[in-house]
């Protein structure tokens, strides 16, 4: 499944739309800790969070992630914002808790036969 | 190829900066991209290391056609028990570090998992000395 399809399903908020809304994903990974992150999500994952300070832009492009979804309606503080764009990062948002949003993103990639993991 | 950075400590607005720029350099070399990975999380996870634990930190990362070498020293507390620094799950950070999303006892674990060498040494009351290297096969 594309990241754009998956914007359009979920309905996301593109507060920033990165470099490359083309892209395939090849899963999601919900986690608040940065390190966890690191260790276990793979690229090309979507990455649902409610941190919101400019290290996740630095997570997010280390690992190569496709996006990260913001949970809980909250905006990108500004300084998160510019690093999403120096970087090509794609940064999205949702009204949606973390549980709730990590299950429709699982159901989206399931149903286009994209694994979880 | 050489390259050098430094790290101030409490600064975590750039932590990741030197990452950033090491992955530029391993992408235009053209390096397999699970290595560039490997190597920019492990490098990664040092800096923030460095941020999050020590007053200040310097990197030096020697590029050569069979590896990358990369030590990161720092002047700070150093580490009393490195077995148990090792430990998953275990950590020292401050409640400040954690509420980031960081101090969460993974950030060694990860840096072993991410590269071929690790070799750690610290002199409490001085500091930490960290070289990764990771092998570029051709």
């Amino acid at each position: 499944m594309k990241l754009k399809e998956l914007i359009e399903q979920l309905n996301l908020t593109v507060f920033e739309p990165g470099n490359n809304l083309d892209r395939t994903l090849s899963g999601g990974y919900a986690s608040d800790l940065l390190s966890d992150v690191m260790g276990y999500a793979k690229h090309d994952m979507v990455w649902v969070t409610l941190q919101n300070h400019v290290n996740i832009i630095a997570v997010a492009s280390l690992k190569d992630i496709a996006a990260i979804i913001l949970v809980h309606g909250q905006e990108p503080a500004r300084d998160v914002l510019d690093r999403a764009k120096e970087e090509g990062i794609t940064l999205l948002g949702t009204e949606s808790d973390t549980f709730r949003i990590s299950a429709d993103v699982y159901m989206s990639l399931n149903q286009h036969g994209t694994g979880s993991r | 190829m050489n390259f050098s950075y430094d790290i101030a400590g409490g600064d975590f607005v750039n932590a990741g900066q030197a990452s950033s720029a090491l992955k530029k350099i391993l992408k235009s070399l053209n390096l397999d991209s699970s290595l560039i990975r490997r190597t920019v999380v492990s490098l990664y996870e040092a800096e923030v290391n460095v941020v999050a634990h020590a007053w200040s930190g310097n990197i030096q990362v020697n590029i050569q056609p069979d590896q990358i070498c990369i030590v990161v020293s720092d002047k700070g507390p150093g580490i009393n028990d490195i077995n148990l620094a090792m430990q998953k799950g275990y950590s020292t950070a401050s409640p400040e570090v954690r509420e980031m999303g960081f101090g969460a006892g993974m950030g060694l674990p990860n840096i072993k998992d991410n590269s071929d060498v690790m070799e750690l040494r610290s002199t409490p009351g001085e500091g930490t000395e960290l070289k990764i290297v990771n092998k570029i096969l051709s």
